[in-house]
């Protein structure tokens, strides 16, 4: 034992590896430095964020910036950043420094966009809110069952499941009936998905495939046939706003966090719970165990076959629920293939939030910043088609996954089939 | 708590693993189960701690029977397994292993670590397993990890311990300092089922000693008059001769020349450390090391499973540093590698297909693109016979064999061309005794044609038995080496070096 600590080398010579990161991530911060540089360098005027709407309790005045200077500024702290890199960089500084940059980047372009015009930061923020809702909701519903080592591709069939019940059953028994019957139906698929993968031991990855064809399939048959002669049955009542009193008044927090509909609400309180549910609780350790060595939890009398049906079955019903904001949430009728893939965006979601409730919303908020962004870029009319910065988020997955900010470590049993001897 | 198995049978389809077994154990004593790998006795165990039931007999506890249809039920009953390969989560704490399914809670089901912490130290203490509760497992060695499986058990009051091959993993100083703990255990009045297939450890740490053979009970003995030929032959059902003739020592030319080799695993960290290293014709080094100290990265560097990071590695003169796995192949390097059934095998394959797997495109088993079967059937034939590989036909899938004939196949495969060096990781891991006897021989067999013969093993009884020179890692680095045809190096000497306390 004590020999261990005897021989224990110091850390110096170890990590070539992290070595070669740090370099890499210096480049791109002084790529993307020069990019800011050449590309944003001529930004006449000021650029005007509106903080405040006219008809705010309490109204702060707009903040106003120099374009030029700032971006130049940014560039330069950008560079800097890059610099340390390169000289003295390593450990923690690599992700706070790629962070830090990316984020200056963002602000630049943002100050770019806008100079000589204005532009409500609240209102962008509020959109940002908003949109991640579905994306956050489909990243909670793949922790849960990833949690337990059960991967989940269906994520997307089982929002757009949950959109579909939430419009079809809100039109005839009303909003509540039509979030409960989403939910239900989520539940639904995530039994399914349960039983095809932990009972049969299909492949995960096509049991996935499988649910997502199928409701895409049904669910646009059904709209286009049936929908299209009876319009009555895809009107549902959408959820309105509801302000919280109080803290819908504090400036620019306010509306984005409180002055929300249910699904906002519920997916902060959803995100909150099951984080408290996995990591305090004694059902959450033990979901973990399954997710992390289903054998020794099987060995401790722990029903590993259980504990996944019912966090898939869990998961299933959080997405429903996520479904449901498509057309109870939002416009109120269901269109084909409505979802457009923020199920998988819940996934990549999930894989940059490192398998963590939080994280997965941090990592929505992001995509939904980009998401709304886009569209207020598209009003501004700047030269950059917004596609491009749509993109950016992907981007930002990609180099998450493939590991440039350390690695992001899914649960160890992720994906593979327990067979009890 | 007195323990008894009475008339166990278990069945695995037609295979009987356990007939007829009678055991029993009372509080205060250590009983050795011996036996080879594959004789029963992890079955029998697992019956025991109710991950099976069996098919006959009963468990009988304090003189009532009882029925275990789950582990929680025999956890409850008091009885408690320490696995061979523990069932430890990797990314959680100590105190929350120790826990996990018996977690106390406080209100909204909140979990009271800091009871589970205390509750630990409190047991670490009384039985002087000094473990810290707030450690995450990945970063505690396994001697550690081991202590930790321990306390878990007896966290869960068990009076009934049983140690399934718990030195497999341990370095020897490291068990000596466990045996202390299973004393400890004993006087504190539990009773523990100590399995094991080592002899030295059973004579050393067992108050009574059953053996177990292809199932049964084969004998009982008393480990203060038993010998270890005794038990040995008793265990095996014949006589073993544990020396291998290692005489007429007569190394040639310097034919492996290893220089400053750093090899990186897939997280790029050190696996291997600026190891330098020569493998003479005509001799065995043996590589001795505590798992995961680099030996296996060393091993796939030489053959070409892994890149070097630094460094270069020259085989009879030529630079192979960069070379094809099948260019250091064709050179004459052999390789044993250390997982059979995943790397040295494909188990679905038929034993004709596994003996060409390194030469199915050499123009006597292909014409072209088209292997010539009949060819290949006929080598296969030969080559089983000529290795002893005991095999239905050259038609049965690879995956059916035995351990030992599936370590033959290999064997079979990479010796019978003609080879200038042989790489063999854990030749004989989990093999019954004639299997490596027959191993032993045939690598003695390279030795003696001139080849350059390196053995890398866990096992430090194989590596002193084959080995004319032995090099020790330790976290990737060569920290010892000892030249066994100058003086015979003592086991605590190489002990003391793979635990990384430098001579």
């Amino acid at each position: 034992m004590n020999g261990a600590e005897t021989l224990q080398r110091p850390n110096a010579a170890i990590d070539l590896g992290a070595r070669r990161r740090t370099r890499i991530v210096g480049a791109i911060l002084i790529l993307l430095a020069a990019f800011v540089v050449v590309v944003l360098g001529d930004a006449p005027g000021d650029a005007t964020f509106r903080l405040s709407r006219p008809r705010d309790v309490w109204v702060l005045p707009d903040l106003i910036v120099p374009a030029q200077p700032f971006i130049y500024i940014a560039a330069a702290l950008t560079a800097f950043l890059g610099a340390r890199q390169f000289l003295r960089g390593g450990g923690r500084w690599t992700t706070l420094s790629l962070g830090l940059g990316l984020g200056l980047g963002v602000l630049a372009f943002l100050v770019w966009a806008t100079a000589g015009n204005a532009f409500s930061l609240t209102g962008m923020l509020q959109a940002t809110m908003v949109r991640a809702v579905p994306i956050a909701l489909g990243g909670l519903a793949a922790v849960m069952c990833e949690r337990v080592a059960v991967v989940n591709i269906a994520v997307e069939g089982m929002l757009l499941a949950g959109a579909f019940t939430g419009a079809l059953m809100g039109s005839v028994v009303g909003g509540w009936g039509g979030l409960l019957s989403a939910v239900v139906i989520g539940g639904l698929f995530g039994f399914i998905l349960a039983a095809l993968v932990v009972t049969y031991r299909m492949d995960q990855i096509i049991a996935g495939v499988v649910i997502n064809l199928f409701v895409l399939g049904l669910t646009s048959y059904v709209s286009s046939q049936v929908f299209a002669e009876m319009r009555h049955l895809n009107n549902a009542p959408v959820f309105r706003a509801i302000d919280i009193p109080l803290l819908s008044d504090i400036p620019v927090i306010g509306p984005m966090l409180f002055q929300q509909n249910i699904f906002v609400y519920g997916a902060l309180i959803m995100v909150a719970v099951s984080t408290y549910y996995l990591f305090h609780t004694r059902n959450g350790l033990r979901a973990r165990a399954v997710g992390e060595h289903p054998r020794a939890a099987d060995t401790l009398g722990i029903d590993v076959y259980r504990t996944r049906y019912l966090h898939v079955t869990i998961g299933g019903m959080i997405a429903g629920f996520g479904g449901a904001w498509f057309t109870l949430g939002s416009v109120g009728r269901f269109d084909e293939n409505m979802t457009g893939g923020r199920g998988f965006i819940g996934l990549a979601a999930m894989v940059f939030g490192r398998w963590h409730p939080v994280g997965a919303l941090m990592a929505a908020l992001v995509f939904g910043f980009t998401d709304s962004l886009q569209q207020k870029l598209a009003l501004l009319q700047t030269p950059i088609p917004s596609e491009f910065l749509a993109m950016a988020p992907y981007v930002a997955t990609i180099v998450v996954v493939a590991g440039l900010i350390g690695r992001a470590r899914p649960p160890a049993a992720d994906g593979k089939p327990y067979v009890k001897e | 708590m007195d323990v008894e198995l009475k008339a166990i049978t278990k069945r695995f389809g037609a295979v009987v693993a356990n007939k007829d077994v009678t055991l029993q154990v009372r509080a205060g004593e250590v009983l050795g189960l011996l036996g080879e790998n594959g004789a029963g006795k992890s079955t029998l165990m697992n019956v025991l701690c109710g991950l099976y039931r069996p098919d006959e007999g009963q468990i009988v506890i304090n003189g009532t029977p009882v029925q275990f249809t789950n582990p929680g039920d025999a956890i409850a009953a008091g009885i408690g397994m320490v696995h061979q390969h523990f069932m430890l989560v990797p990314v959680f704490t100590v105190a929350e292993n120790v826990v996990l399914g018996v977690e106390p809670v406080g209100r909204l089901n909140h979990l009271d670590l800091k009871t589970a912490s205390a509750k630990v130290r409190e047991i670490s203490a009384r039985y002087g397993l000094t473990v810290d509760p707030d450690a995450l497992i990945e970063t505690l060695p396994v001697g550690v990890q081991q202590r930790v499986e321990i306390i878990k058990v007896l966290f869960r009051s068990a009076d009934v311990l049983i140690l399934d091959e718990p030195t497999a993993v341990l370095t020897p100083q490291e068990v000596e300092d466990f045996f202390g703990i299973v004393r400890s255990l004993r006087d504190a009045g539990k009773a523990i089922i100590f399995i094991t297939h080592k002899l030295n450890e059973i004579l050393e740490i067992a108050d009574r000693i059953s053996v177990l053979r292809a199932g049964r009970i084969v004998g009982e003995s008393d480990p203060a008059t038993a010998t270890k030929a005794d038990l040995a032959e008793v265990m095996v059902g014949r006589p073993v001769h544990f020396e291998v003739d290692r005489s007429g020592a007569a190394p040639g030319d310097a034919m492996l020349v290893i220089k400053d080799l750093t090899v990186l695993r897939d997280d790029n960290t050190i696996a291997v450390d600026n190891v330098s290293l020569t493998v003479r014709g005509g001799e065995v080094l043996g590589i001795a090391g505590v798992q995961g100290n680099g030996q296996s990265a060393l091993i796939q560097a030489i053959t070409g499973l892994m890149p070097a990071a630094r460094g270069t590695i020259r085989f009879l003169g030529q630079d192979i540093t960069h070379a094809s796995v099948r260019a250091r192949h064709k050179l004459g390097l052999a390789h044993i590698p250390e997982d059979r059934q995943r790397m040295g095998l494909i188990p679905d394959f038929t034993v004709a297909e596994n003996m060409v797997l390194d030469s199915y495109y050499d123009p006597r088993y292909a014409r072209g693109p088209q292997v010539q079967w009949d060819a290949v059937n006929q080598w296969a034939a030969t080559a089983a016979a000529a290795f002893d590989v005991r095999t239905t036909s050259v038609f049965a899938k690879a995956g059916h064999l035995s351990g030992g004939n599936q370590q033959k196949l290999i064997v079979a495969r990479e010796l019978s061309r003609d080879t200038k060096a042989v790489i063999a990781a854990q030749p004989t891991r989990g093999l019954d005794v004639g299997s490596i006897e027959y191993i032993h021989s045939r690598l003695m067999a390279a030795r003696a044609e001139g080849d350059a013969v390196l053995i890398m093993s866990s096992e430090l009884d194989e590596i002193l038995a084959l080995s004319d020179r032995i090099v020790v890692m330790f976290k990737g680095r060569i920290v010892a080496e000892f030249d066994a045809n100058v003086e015979k190096p003592e086991k605590s000497q190489i002990g003391l070096a793979m635990a990384g306390v430098a001579a």
